[in-house]
């Protein structure tokens, strides 16, 4: 067995009782990193600070001040600002830009102990569902179909380095970031675990920004105990972004108890979808009996206004992504195109340097904005906005967390879908309305699709109650037994 | 709503983005698209609603007023494209 194949919470053993050391584990993902390399998970790969950040934890675990993610290597969405690495958001607008500070939660990675692999791709500005909206390629899906098309497939998106790398065991965890699902479809379209928790649980402070009342950074990993693992360390206020939260962090791997005896589970009976595939319906059947073997009380809720939960999004998030993005203008940091007067140079330096999902949602959020239109779309979606979240809020006085499937289908080949992007869009129709009312979600692997395609659930909390969320989570773990992820990896490496 | 070709030069003006014809042709139906979409929003009843801006209950808190950050020219500069003697360097503004 490579050491690529243990689990994070594994490493951390093994690690502490030195029958492996930070180098050699690092070592292993470069190798794997190699390996892998045409699925184009890392714009950017930092082996020499990787190995020299291992020898420093080696150095630590020898001498007994190791913490809590002392030599665990790991990889960063290119969204977070690294100090001296260069971060790209995925667009060539800021390509070569070298930040001079460090994000916040990647700090807190690093002095946790964290070995940095690199900077894994992603949509441009983490706009998309596919990973196809990157200025440096896509990224492909270690998986493969098993009906015999030999279609590359997507690993999901926005955050499709982290989903495609973790489930390619070229890290043993990574960030991401969740605007409206790119956390947990991508988790879900690779067989891995990915959670976004609530809003202002984790500081958004030097996260390039896309929605900044809906992004959110959270962790990708193979089991929900790695991801319990490394949300703690992720986690906590920060006096530098004001909407971080002052609350305290549990230890969530105390959570971990694979028995959900005086929990209700809620079923949103407006997740059936019209059209959604049966091995969905299925799966989900699946999970409530699980659930209810678990010793789990089954609630059916209703959450009336789902179905507007994505027209809100696609005018909420264009709206705050056209505001955000108007700092790019070739003055101060990244690319600039001459033009005949500043205004030119604006234009021109923003035609060439964003990519055409970015600039189509930039459009819309300016429309939106316009004098004349802002009462019309924006504050009409923010309306609507409030009932979604006042949905959540009747559904949970009688459930304590709610059980959904994480994506209408599993993954599809790169290029579908590319033609209509409301079809695109569809793919975040489950995800969405969490980030809406700021809520946190996990999506976790529990089956195969006819073709053979991993397939997840989604476990919707409270605000700022992960612990519930990651106790379900375990539950549906223990009782799915997905294993096809390792055996999958092991074939095709 | 359907908007023209016009307002989609308007509003690529606002946004500071360049067009060309095909670009027009391109985001034009795209745009009408996606607003004829959203449309059903107003299907919904939102009669003493209030709007949701942020779903984060924090009220700012004051700090005090004092200088906690600065020096940091350098850094500020690190990215520019084109930079001289501590400032930023942009087309000439005025004739």
């Amino acid at each position: 067995m490579s050491l690529v194949h243990l689990t994070l919470a594994d490493a951390i053993k093994k690690l502490r009782a030195k029958e492996i050391s930070s180098v050699e584990l690092t070592k292993a993902h470069l190798e794997q990193m190699e390996k892998f390399r045409t699925l184009n998970a890392f714009i950017t790969e930092t082996p020499e600070l990787a190995l020299q950040q291992a020898a420093q934890s080696d150095a630590r675990l020898k001498d007994g001040t190791a913490r809590a993610l002392e030599g665990i290597p790991l990889g960063i969405k290119d969204l977070y600002c690294t100090k001296d690495i260069q971060t790209t958001a995925g667009s060539k607008i800021l390509e070569g830009f070298i930040p001079a500070y460090e994000s916040t939660v990647s700090q807190k990675l690093l002095d946790a102990g964290g070995v940095t692999l690199g900077k894994l791709n992603l949509d441009e500005f983490a706009m998309g569902s596919a990973n196809t909206t990157s200025g440096y390629g896509n990224v492909l899906s270690p998986w493969k179909p098993n009906d015999g098309r030999n279609l590359p497939l997507t690993p999901g998106g926005s955050s499709g380095g982290s989903s495609a790398a973790v489930s390619a065991f070229m890290c043993m965890g990574a960030t991401g970031t969740d605007t409206g699902g790119s956390i947990r479809q991508p988790a879900a379209f690779t067989g891995t675990v990915g959670i976004k928790p609530t809003y202002g649980r984790c500081s958004r402070w030097g996260i390039v920004a896309f929605a900044s009342s809906l992004d959110q950074a959270g962790p990708f990993a193979r089991t929900v105990e790695d991801c319990a693992i490394l949300l703690r360390e992720m986690s906590g206020y920060d006096e530098k972004d004001s909407t971080s939260a002052k609350v305290d962090v549990p230890d969530f791997t105390k959570s971990l108890i694979p028995d959900m005896k005086g929990l209700r589970v809620g079923i949103p009976k407006e997740y059936r979808m019209e059209g959604m595939p049966e091995e969905i319906e299925k799966l989900w059947q699946k999970g409530i009996t699980w659930m209810r073997d678990a010793g789990a009380e089954i609630v059916d809720v209703s959450l009336p206004h789902t179905k507007y939960a994505l027209p809100v999004y696609y005018i909420i998030a264009p709206a705050e992504a056209s505001s955000n993005l108007a700092r790019y203008d070739g003055v101060r940091y990244g690319l600039r195109v001459e033009g005949e007067n500043l205004i030119e140079t604006y234009e021109n330096t923003r035609a060439q340097g964003f990519g055409r999902e970015v600039k189509r949602r930039i459009m819309i959020g300016t429309y939106v904005l316009s004098a004349g239109y802002y009462d019309a779309y924006y504050t009409k979606a923010q309306k609507v906005r409030r009932l979604i979240l006042n949905d959540f809020i009747e559904a949970y006085k009688k459930c304590d967390v709610l059980l959904t499937p994480a994506t209408p289908s599993a993954a599809f080949a790169i290029g579908e879908n590319e033609d209509d992007p409301i079809k695109m869009y569809l793919n975040d129709v489950f995800t969405v309305t969490v980030n809406l009312a700021g809520l946190p979600g996990m999506s976790v692997p529990v089956g195969l699709s006819s073709n053979g395609l991993p397939l997840g659930l989604q476990l919707i909390g409270k605000a700022f109650d992960e612990e519930t969320v990651f106790r379900a989570g375990f539950a549906l773990e223990q009782a799915a037994q997905f294993n096809a992820l390792t055996e999958m990896i092991k074939k095709a490496a | 709503m359907s908007i023209d070709s016009n307002t989609v030069r308007k509003i690529a003006r606002l946004a500071r983005l360049k067009v060309t014809d095909e670009d027009v042709a391109y985001y034009g139906p795209q745009i009408n698209g996606i607003l004829k979409w959203v449309e059903q929003l107003q299907d919904v009843n939102t009669d003493n609603v209030e709007p949701l801006a942020s779903v984060s209950q924090i009220d700012l808190h004051l700090r005090t007023d004092i200088v906690n950050d600065g020096n940091k020219a350098d850094d500020v500069l690190r990215n520019a494209p084109e930079k001289m003697e501590g400032f930023f360097v942009v087309p000439k503004i005025v004739e």
